[in-house]
């Protein structure tokens, strides 16, 4: 199994251009059919795909490189410079520190939420979930069984159906009360394209504004998702002011290469990463890792 | 909302160049290819899929048939539209039922997918239809996945088989129980309780992780179910194909359902999957509500895709909620001329029950050009339409001609509107009382944006709307039925249907002249009248 799905990985794809590094390999023409394919692949889309290529065109034509294998480590620099012009750093100065998290529906907001309370709370963080989505079916029951893997208090609706900005102002006004830290608010899956769920979203966080400055909007993106992940970060962008990116699901086969569209046209930065469904499976950013996953 | 709304925009933009011109040459080919290409590109459709679909379209477009036709650009549209419905999957499928039952479905699919949503809404459908489906919640793994499979079953009306709490997050929340078990004492849960579907729930997995692959596979083994359902996201990119393939050697699925359809996503996942794994798509998940759920029709998405509208999907959800006497009476009304802003509101307020307005509005043609206004429109805005009709009197919404100013001005402080909202829905309701005596007489209506439907002709019944299609208000009964035999008349040629909806612009090339319009209407009324 795992050779299958490993088989179209850009470390296999570019295995073939590159072939074994101690052998030189000219660069041809299929070598840059190839790169193209191996981009398209990992989900960068043509945009993305053409920049880098005509830039390293460029770089090639310019160094005179005919070497192939040089042109593997140019690509990881290339994509790595990409990916490092934004600071993927959280600030989360305020006391309490409020982190909104939304997203399209099936990301992994909940669970994302369950894992970053887990790794604050390691830095002896007061930590309080905010149950927000009061939509889906047994949404606040999940975040529940999350808030007592990691140990964190939870506020829950009162009653069933609740809107969901009147929970967020609750557990705002319960962290500021109870002088918690950190205050990590989930909120329902909503399609970028409706727009009343959107609005609702952005009254979810005037409420919270009134009382206390937003530290971070962190959007959801599920690596397996293709190009509409720029349509999806734009539009939450405008909507709930997002000032991050959590990149989820990266433990599949997918490898989110849309995301560098999205660092690019939003200037976006991803801050954290999730790769697993064990508690433990987030992870900070890190562009050269990143882009050497991409690569080998 | 147009499934493949960017999609078919980019298509869109790239036939529209290829519309102007006569003939097709070998580099206007290319250049639209190339278009086609990166479109398929940016709606996620596979690479291999894309390679193979791009130089298909283009060989058939330089054969000579195209350059011998009157309107090559409509050839490669159609080309570019046959070859789509090939890897769709030409026809259709219906679910695969049990000689003996109980029929057994499984689900399966990523995290995130939709499959506990799909699982809800699966058994609405079916008890819809007079079954009696049993949820089986075999997701142990992710936290209270039992709990929302119980609210989902109770929406649904369905029974659920659920022995297991699964992960609750508990102290004990390791000793996770086993679905494969789970899921065969649930069929034989089903068999002794006679119901006659049993529909199992199943853990999200990765294709990647070998051990759930595993799990699922066995559970595939003790079950024997009827149809394996493959539940993805429409969303999805590239990474569909590895996906869809780990998860036909591992549970060997008979089906594919696409979720989160209501999104922009560009769907492209589809017509991958398809061509990778050969499985049919059944159906198409397209919103939260358990309603939002409908068979999926290759040949139509594939219309979708080309902004050719999916009529046909627009006409059966229309049905189900419109009272066909109540329809046929205002069809009725509509043909006399006696269409009044009563029939108007009850038309709204049906809408209204057969669902967003929006989703039904993206099923029509042309409106993938019109899609920046339809994500603009607003469905509370029927709400306001509706305060202002219910705020005039019986006369007035019997014959609006007598709002005058000060009436006007009462309807607007009755409703909390302006006189301008009055003005505006007076106008609309005049212009929709046109469209739908066109529809009445079986022509398309003109909305402004989108010409006639291309790709109807074919089946023989092309109508074509005239430019002038008001209808006569004529208080001369006889004038008045002459004029609307002629204007019945004009509603019918076949001719050479023109623009895909995608040009504003008349194609002078296909439009009919004004003679020969004459001539047809004129031969058609002998018949009519005769």
């Amino acid at each position: 199994m795992s050779e299958t799905s490993k088989s179209w990985s850009l470390g296999r794809a570019f295995s073939n251009i590159f072939g074994s590094a101690t052998k030189f390999e000219e660069i041809t023409d299929e070598t840059w059919e190839d790169l193209e394919a191996a981009l398209i692949t990992a989900d960068f889309g043509p945009d993305i795909t053409d920049s880098v290529i005509d830039q390293l065109r460029k770089d090639v034509d310019r160094l005179s490189i005919t070497d192939a294998a040089e042109l593997r480590s140019m690509l990881r620099d290339a994509l790595e410079e990409r990916l490092a012009a934004f600071d993927p750093t959280l600030s989360l100065k305020e006391r309490p520190a409020v982190i909104l998290v939304v997203g399209v529906n099936g990301v992994g907001k909940t669970t994302s939420i369950g894992k970053l309370a887990n790794y604050l709370k390691k830095f002896d963080k007061k930590v309080l979930l905010g149950a927000a989505d009061t939509f889906r079916a047994a949404a606040v029951e999940q975040l529940s069984t999350w808030a007592t893997r990691a140990g964190v208090d939870i506020v829950k609706p009162e009653k069933q159906g609740q809107d969901p900005a009147s929970v967020a102002f609750q557990t705002v006004q319960k962290a500021i009360n109870d002088s918690y830290d950190m205050v990590l608010i989930d909120t329902a899956g909503r399609l970028q394209t409706k727009n009343a769920l959107m609005d609702e979203l952005g009254k979810i966080r005037r409420v919270i504004e009134k009382q206390v400055p937003i530290a971070e909007v962190l959007l959801v993106l599920d690596a397996t998702t293709g190009q509409n992940g720029l349509a999806q970060a734009q539009a939450f962008l405008e909507v709930a002011g997002v000032t991050g990116l959590i990149l989820t699901k990266l433990d599949g086969s997918a490898k989110g290469g849309f995301v560098l569209s999205v660092q690019q046209e939003t200037g976006l930065a991803i801050k954290l990463v999730g790769q697993g469904e064990g508690i433990d499976d987030l992870t900070g950013f890190t562009p050269h890792a990143f882009a050497r996953q991409l690569v080998e | 909302m147009a499934t493949f709304g960017t999609l078919s925009q980019r298509l869109t933009d790239a036939l529209a160049t290829l519309r102007t011109k006569g003939k097709l040459s070998a580099s206007d080919v290319d250049s639209t290819v190339r278009e086609i290409r990166r479109a398929l590109l940016e709606a996620d459709v596979s690479l291999d899929v894309v390679k193979s679909f791009t130089s298909k379209v283009r060989e058939r477009a330089l054969a000579d048939e195209v350059n011998r036709a009157l309107n090559p650009a409509q050839q490669v549209v159609q080309i570019v539209n046959e070859e789509l419905v090939a890897i769709l999957g030409g026809e259709q499928r219906r679910l695969q039922f049990a000689k003996q039952p109980p029929t057994v479905i499984m689900l399966a699919g990523l995290q995130g997918a939709g499959k506990t949503t799909l699982a809800g809404k699966l058994a609405k459908w079916l008890r819809g239809q007079g079954h009696t489906p049993l949820l089986v919640a075999c997701d142990l793994q992710r936290p209270n996945a039992v709990t929302q499979l119980g609210v989902v079953a109770e929406q649904a009306g369905a029974a659920i088989y659920a022995p297991h709490p699964g992960n609750t997050g508990d102290a004990d929340s390791k000793v996770v129980g086993d679905p494969v078990r789970v899921a065969k004492d649930g069929v034989a849960e089903a068999k002794a309780k006679h119901h006659d579907f049993v529909i199992v729930d199943t853990a999200g997995r990765l294709g990647v992780d070998q051990e759930l692959m595993k799990q699922a596979s066995s559970i595939r083994k003790a079950i024997n179910p009827d149809e394996v359902l493959f539940v993805i996201d429409a969303m999805i990119g590239q990474d569909a194909v590895e996906t869809a393939k780990a998860f036909q050697e591992g549970v060997d699925f008979t089906g594919v359902v696409l979720t989160k359809l209501d999104g922009d996503a560009r769907g492209g996942a589809a017509l991958s999957i398809r061509t990778v794994t050969g499985k049919p798509i059944l159906f198409a998940s397209t919103g939260e509500g358990l309603d939002d759920f409908e068979p999926f029709y290759p040949d139509r998405m594939a219309s979708r895709i080309l902004d050719l509208g999916d009529i046909l999907t627009l006409i059966e959800q229309a049905q189900q909620t419109f009272d066909e006497e109540e329809a046929r009476k205002v069809a009725e009304k509509i043909k006399k001329d006696e269409f009044t802003l009563d029939d108007f509101l009850k038309q709204l307020q049906q809408l209204r029950g057969a669902g967003s307005i929006k989703k039904m509005m993206g099923m029509l043609p042309g409106m993938g050009k019109m899609k920046e206004q339809l994500d603009q429109f607003d469905d509370r805005e029927i709400v306001r339409t509706e305060a202002i009709i219910q705020s005039m009197t019986p006369a007035e919404r019997e014959n609006p001609k007598i709002l005058n100013g000060s009436r006007r001005l009462r309807i607007a402080k009755g409703s909390g509107m302006t006189v301008t909202d009055i003005n505006q829905l007076v106008q609309r309701f005049e212009q929709a009382a046109k469209m739908m005596k066109t529809v009445a007489r079986g022509g398309v209506p003109q909305v402004p944006g989108m010409g006639p439907v291309p790709g109807m002709g074919s089946h023989g019944g092309k109508k074509r709307t005239a430019k002038k299609k008001g209808g006569s208000r004529s208080g001369n009964p006889a004038k008045r039925a002459r004029e609307n035999a002629a204007l019945a008349a004009e509603v019918k040629p076949a001719t050479q249907g023109s623009g895909f909806g995608l040009d504003k612009k008349t194609d002078a090339q296909a439009a009919p002249s004004e003679e020969e319009l004459t001539k047809i209407a004129s031969m058609l009324k002998g018949n009519r009248l005769g």
